[in-house]
C-alpha cells in the first residue's frame, strides 16, 4: 500500500510538469473571459427573439453564427482542443463534419431548404 | 481518417530502442506510439460518434418542425423563450465550473475540486429539474409524447439530451465521492478532464439545440 | 503462477480495495484453462476465438434459414412454408448473415490480429473488449429468442417503414428486432472505439501508419465506418422502437410522417456498412496473395488509399438504395454519379491485386483459391453494382432476384470468401495446426460451384422480372429451372459448410504447423502458434513494411530475395521452427504483466437484453437490468484493470511495456465507465 502511495505522489509530481510546463494550459482568469464571452453571446441569442421583426431576413444567420461561435469556444478552451494534439481535433471533426454534411444531405433530398 | 502524417511522425521519428527514451523526455507520461492518452482518444472518437446521433435526432426534429400537424398544438407555439434561456444558461454555466473544477485537481487543491465538482453536478441537476418543468408544462398546454410528429420529435431530441446529461451528473458524484475518499489524486485528473470533455459535449449539444430548436421560428 | 485465486464476482461493488494478486507469470491459470476461463477472459485472441466461433454458429443458422427460402422455392406455388414463416426467414435470413456472422467474423479476425499485426500486447481496452463480445452474444441470443416469444421479425432485414409499424407488423417480432441491433450496436460501437485507438496507439516502435499491414488498414477503415454509421441506425432503431412501443409519430402517416425518414437513416448507416462487410476481407485477401505469390503488395500505398477513399466516399451513395422511392431528379442524378465513382477506388484494389498475381510464384492453397475467388466473384458483384448506378437500370431491377444476385455475389462472394480465406490462413497460426488442405479444397470447390449455382441463375430471373421477398411464385413465368438450379446450388453450399465443419472436427490430429508454416510477410507469424498470452517475448521494432519478412530474407547482388540461414523468432518457438532457421529471444518473459480477468464484462452485458425484455414485457424486468448494468458500470470502472501491485511492486527489472500496462490498468476509472453507462 505505501509503495503505492509513493507512486502516486511521483506521479503527481511528473503529472504536474507536464501538464503546466507543456502543454501550457490557459489559467482560471481565462475560463472565466470565455464564460463571460459565451455569456454575452447568450444573451444576444436571447434578445434576438424579442427583436425578430426588426432583424428580418438576418434573424436566421446571425443566430445560427453566434450558434457556432459558441460551439468553438467551448471545443476550443473548455475541452481544450487549442491546447490538446491534432489528433483528437480530427477524430472529433470528422465526426462533425460527416454528421453536418450527411444530415444536411438528406435533408435537402427532402426539399427542406426552400 | 486523414491521420497518417500525424501519428507516423512519433513512431517513425524515433530511432530503433530510443524509442521509449525519447517519450520520457518529450511527452506527457503515455507510452503509446502518439504519445496521447488511450482513454482520452477514446474518448474524443466516441464524441465524434455522439455527433452523428444527436445529427440525427436534430435533423428528424428539424424536418418534422415544418410538418403541419393533425392535432395538438405545433411545438413552435408553446415555447417559454425566457425560461428555457435562464436553464439554457445555467447549462453553459456548469461548463465553467466543470473546467474550473479540472484546473483545480491539476494543482492538487482537492478541496475545490469538490467543490466545483458538487456545483458542477447541482447545475446539471438543476437543468434536467427545469427540462422536467418544462415537459410537465407541455403536456398540461396539449402537446403529449403522441399528439403529434411535432411532439414526439421534441421529447424525444429533448428527452435523449436530458439522459446525457443525467448521465454526466451520475459520472460527476462518482469523480465527487471518489476524490471524497482520496482516491482522485492529481496524477489522475486525466479521469476529471475525460468526464469533463463528455460534459462540455452535452453543453455544446445543447447550444445547437436550443439555437435551432427554441430560437430560430419555423 | 500466483494467480490461482479467482475473484468473487461482486467483490467491489463496496468500493473496497481489490484483493491484491501479485502477478508473477506470463500465463496466469485462471486466464489460461477451464470453461471458466472463457467467461473472464480479457486476452484479444480469446476474445476473437469467442467472436469467430459464435459468428458460425450463427452461419448455420442463418444457413439453414436461407435453404428453407431455397426449399420453398423450388418449385412454383411451393407449400413448404406459409408466408407468415417464409417473410420470418428471410428476414431472420438477411439480418444474421449481416450482423451475427459477417460483422462479428470481422471482429473475430481484427480481435485476433490487429494487436499481433502492429506488434502489441494487446489491444487499447481488454475488459471493453470483452464487453463488446459479449453485449454481441447476448444481443444476438435476444433476437433468436424471438422465435420462441410469439415469432420473428418479418419486416425484411430493412424493415421500411410503415410496414415495420404496429399496424402491418402487430406481433413483437419487430421490437426483438429494433432492440436486438440497439445491443448489437453497442457492441460495435465499444469495439470500434476500441479498435481505432489501439490502431492508433498501441503500435510497437517502428511500427509506422504505413507500415502496418494492409489488413489492418482495411480494418482500421471499416472501424471507423462503424463508428460513424453505427449512431445513425441506432437513431432509426430509436425512433421505430418508440413508434412501436410508446405510440411516438415518427413513421405514422396518418400523423404526417414521412416514411422516406426512414428509409434515409437506415442507408446513410446501410450503405458505410456495405463496406464494413466487406473491406476487412479486402483486407485478409490482400495479405493472403502475397504470401503465396511469393511477392510483395502491388501498390500497398495505392491499396491503403483507395480503401480510406472507399471509406469516405462510402457516406455520399446511400440514395441510391432509394432511386424508385421518388426522391426526386435531382437527387438521383447526383448519387447516381457519385456511385459511379465509388466503383474508381474499388477497381484500383482489383487491378492490384491481379498486379501482385502477376508473375508471381503462385502457389494454390486453400486460403489462396478462397482469395483469389473472392477477386473474381466480387468482380462480377462490382460490375452489376455499377449497372444500378444508371437509375433506370436501377427503376428497372429494383426489388427483383438481380438485386439479390447482386449483394450475394459481394457479400458472399466478397466478404465470405474473404473469411475463409482467412480461416485457411491463421488456422494454423490461432490453434497450432493446419486445417486439411485435401478436404479444404474440396471445400472450396464445392463451396464455389454451389455458389455461382445459387446466385448466378438469380441474376437472369431477376431481369424477367422475378419479384423478391415474395413466398412463391406461379408456374408458367419460366422460372422454374432457375430456381431449381438455385436450390440445388444453396444446398452445395450447405454441403460444402459440413466439409468445413468437418475438416475443424479431425484437424485436432493434424500434426503440429510451426510457427510460420505458409512463409509468412507480417509479424503475427514472428511469434509461435498459437502465440503466448503476452503475444511476444520481446517488443518487436519494426523497420520495414513485412517486417517478419524482411527479418527473414535479405537481397543477393540483381535484388532477389535470399532467405537468411539464421534469423530469430519474437518468442520461444517449436523445435521445428528452430531447425528450420529461427533462433529464439533471450529474454526474461517473468516481467510481463498482463490484465487481469474480469467477471464485469459478463455481468454487465446481461442487463443489457434485460431490459430489452422489460421493454417488451414488464418493465420491472427493465429496471432490474439497469440496475445490473449501473452496477456492473461502476464495478468495471472501480475496478484495476492490472493488479497495482504487480505495476509498483518490483521497480527497475520492467521491459519497455510497462507503459502499455499501466494504460490498461486506468481504463476502467475513465472511458470505461462512461462509455458504458453512455452507450445503453
Amino acid at each position: 500500500m505505501s509503495e503505492q502511495t509513493t507512486a502516486q505522489v511521483e506521479h503527481e509530481e511528473y503529472e504536474a510538469q507536464t501538464e503546466h510546463g507543456a502543454h501550457d494550459h490557459p489559467g482560471e482568469r481565462t475560463y472565466v473571459g470565455i464564460a463571460l464571452i459565451l455569456a454575452v453571446l447568450t444573451a444576444a441569442e436571447v434578445a434576438t427573439y424579442y427583436f425578430e421583426d426588426q432583424l428580418g431576413g438576418l434573424l436566421v444567420p446571425s443566430l445560427i453564427i453566434m450558434m457556432i461561435v459558441k460551439f468553438f469556444l467551448v471545443v476550443a478552451w473548455f475541452m481544450h482542443l487549442r491546447f490538446d494534439s491534432n489528433l483528437f481535433t480530427r477524430m472529433f471533426v470528422s465526426g462533425l463534419l460527416l454528421a453536418v454534411g450527411v444530415y444536411l444531405a438528406a435533408l435537402a433530398t427532402f426539399r427542406f431548404f426552400g | 481518417m486523414s491521420v497518417s502524417e500525424q501519428t507516423a511522425a512519433p513512431a517513425g521519428a524515433v530511432p530503433e530502442g530510443a524509442a521509449h527514451v525519447a517519450h520520457d523526455a518529450t511527452t506527457p507520461a503515455h507510452h503509446t506510439s502518439t504519445g496521447l492518452s488511450n482513454e482520452k482518444l477514446a474518448m474524443w472518437l466516441f464524441l465524434g460518434s455522439e455527433c452523428l446521433l444527436f445529427g440525427g435526432l436534430i435533423s428528424t426534429f428539424l424536418l418534422y418542425r415544418t410538418r403541419e400537424v393533425t392535432a395538438g398544438p405545433p411545438v413552435g407555439d408553446i415555447y417559454d423563450i425566457p425560461f428555457t434561456s435562464v436553464s439554457s444558461f445555467v447549462l453553459l454555466m456548469s461548463s465553467l465550473t466543470m473546467v474550473l473544477a479540472l484546473s483545480s485537481i491539476q494543482r492538487a487543491d482537492h478541496r475545490r475540486a469538490r467543490t466545483w465538482l458538487l456545483t458542477t453536478a447541482l447545475l446539471g441537476a438543476t437543468f434536467v429539474a427545469g427540462q422536467v418543468y418544462e415537459f410537465t408544462t407541455f403536456v398540461r398546454e396539449g402537446l403529449g409524447y403522441t399528439t403529434n410528429l411535432q411532439g414526439s420529435a421534441f421529447y424525444t431530441l429533448t428527452g435523449f439530451h436530458g439522459v446525457h446529461v443525467t448521465l454526466g451528473i451520475l459520472m460527476l458524484l462518482s469523480l465527487f465521492v471518489m476524490s471524497l475518499r482520496g482516491r482522485l489524486p492529481s496524477g489522475r485528473a486525466e479521469t476529471v478532464e475525460i468526464v469533463g470533455l463528455y460534459w462540455h459535449f452535452v453543453d455544446i449539444v445543447w447550444i445547437i439545440i436550443f439555437t435551432l430548436v427554441y430560437l430560430i421560428p419555423a | 503462477m500466483a494467480l490461482t485465486e479467482e475473484r468473487p464476482p461482486l467483490e467491489l461493488a463496496a468500493g473496497d480495495e481489490p484483493v491484491r494478486n501479485p502477478l508473477g507469470a506470463f500465463t496466469r491459470p485462471s486466464s489460461s484453462y477451464g470453461w471458466r476461463s472463457w467467461l473472464t477472459t480479457v486476452d484479444h485472441k480469446k476474445i476473437g476465438i469467442l467472436y469467430g466461433a459464435t459468428a458460425m454458429v450463427f452461419f448455420a443458422l442463418g444457413g439453414l434459414e436461407a435453404l428453407l427460402i431455397r426449399a420453398q422455392l423450388a418449385q412454383p406455388n411451393g407449400q413448404v412454408l406459409d408466408p407468415q414463416v417464409y417473410n420470418q426467414m428471410f428476414t431472420m435470413h438477411g439480418t444474421t448473415m449481416v450482423f451475427l456472422v459477417i460483422m462479428p467474423m470481422l471482429a473475430a479476425f481484427s480481435n485476433y490480429l490487429i494487436p499481433l499485426m502492429i506488434g502489441a500486447r494487446d489491444v487499447a481496452f481488454p475488459r471493453l473488449n470483452a464487453l463488446s463480445y459479449w453485449v454481441f452474444l447476448f444481443g444476438g441470443l435476444f433476437l433468436y429468442s424471438s422465435f420462441f416469444l410469439g415469432g420473428a421479425p418479418d419486416g425484411g432485414w430493412f424493415n421500411y417503414a410503415p410496414l415495420s409499424g404496429v399496424a402491418y407488423s402487430p406481433g413483437h417480432g419487430i421490437d426483438f428486432w429494433t432492440l436486438g441491433l440497439q445491443i448489437t450496436g453497442i457492441a460495435s460501437l465499444l469495439g470500434a472505439v476500441n479498435l481505432i485507438t489501439t490502431c492508433l496507439n498501441m503500435r510497437a516502435p517502428g511500427m509506422t501508419l504505413l507500415r502496418m499491414p494492409v489488413f489492418v488498414w482495411m480494418a482500421l477503415v471499416a472501424q471507423f465506418l462503424l463508428l460513424f454509421a453505427i449512431p445513425v441506425i441506432t437513431v432509426a432503431l430509436f425512433l421505430l422502437m418508440f413508434d412501436r412501443l410508446f405510440g411516438a409519430n415518427f413513421f405514422n402517416v396518418e400523423a404526417g410522417a414521412d416514411p422516406l425518414l426512414w428509409q434515409h437513416l437506415f442507408w446513410i448507416f446501410g450503405h458505410p456498412e456495405v463496406y464494413i462487410l466487406v473491406l476487412p476481407a479486402f483486407g485478409i485477401v490482400s495479405d493472403v496473395i502475397p504470401t503465396f505469390a511469393r511477392k510483395p503488395l502491388f501498390g500497398y500505398p495505392f491499396m491503403v488509399f483507395s480503401g480510406i477513399a472507399i471509406g469516405f466516399m462510402g457516406w455520399g451513395v446511400w440514395a441510391h438504395h432509394m432511386f424508385a422511392s421518388g426522391i426526386g431528379p435531382v437527387s438521383v442524378a447526383a448519387f447516381s454519379l457519385s456511385t459511379m465513382f465509388i466503383a474508381v477506388p474499388t477497381g484500383v484494389k482489383i487491378f492490384n491485386w491481379i498486379g501482385t498475381l502477376w508473375k508471381g510464384k503462385l502457389i494454390f492453397t486453400t486460403a489462396m483459391l478462397f482469395a483469389v475467388a473472392l477477386v473474381s466473384q466480387f468482380t462480377i458483384g462490382g460490375l452489376s453494382g455499377v449497372m444500378h448506378s444508371v437509375a433506370p437500370h436501377d427503376t428497372q431491377q429494383t426489388d427483383t432476384y438481380f438485386i439479390v444476385a447482386h449483394f450475394h455475389y459481394v457479400l458472399f462472394g466478397g466478404s465470405m470468401f474473404g473469411i475463409f480465406a482467412g480461416i485457411y490462413y491463421w488456422w494454423p497460426k490461432i490453434f497450432g495446426h493446419k486445417l486439411s488442405e485435401r478436404i479444404g479444397k474440396a471445400h472450396f470447390w464445392m463451396m464455389f460451384v454451389g455458389f455461382n449455382l445459387t446466385f448466378g441463375p438469380m441474376h437472369i430471373v431477376g431481369l424477367q422480372g422475378m419479384p423478391r421477398r415474395t413466398a412463391t411464385y406461379p408456374e408458367g413465368m419460366g422460372w422454374d429451372l432457375m430456381n431449381l438450379l438455385e436450390t440445388i446450388g444453396s444446398f452445395l453450399i450447405a454441403i460444402s459448410f459440413l466439409m468445413w465443419v468437418y475438416n475443424v472436427a479431425v484437424s485436432r490430429k493434424n500434426p503440429h504447423a510451426g510457427a510460420d508454416p505458409w512463409d509468412g510477410r507480417t509479424l503475427e507469424w514472428a511469434t509461435s502458434s498459437p502465440p503466448p498470452a503476452h503475444n511476444f517475448d520481446v517488443e518487436p521494432t519494426v523497420e520495414h513494411l513485412d517486417d517478419w519478412w524482411h527479418r527473414k530474407y535479405g537481397e543477393d547482388e540483381q535484388g532477389r530475395p535470399v532467405r537468411r540461414e539464421r534469423f530469430t523468432y519474437l518468442s520461444r518457438v517449436d523445435e521445428a521452427s528452430r531447425l528450420a532457421g529461427g533462433d529464439e529471444p533471450d529474454v526474461d518473459v517473468s516481467a510481463i504483466h498482463l490484465p487481469s480477468p474480469s467477471y464485469w464484462p459478463i455481468v454487465l452485458a446481461i442487463g443489457l437484453p434485460l431490459i430489452a425484455y422489460g421493454l417488451i414485457f414488464t418493465y420491472w424486468l427493465a429496471a432490474l437490468g439497469g440496475v445490473i448494468i449501473i452496477a456492473g458500470a461502476f464495478g468495471l470502472g472501480l475496478e484495476p484493470s492490472v493488479d497495482p501491485d504487480a505495476g509498483h511492486g518490483d521497480h527497475g527489472d520492467h521491459g519497455p511495456d510497462e507503459g502499455h500496462d499501466q494504460e490498461l490498468a486506468e481504463v476502467g476509472a475513465a472511458s470505461g465507465g462512461d462509455d458504458d453507462e453512455e452507450a445503453s
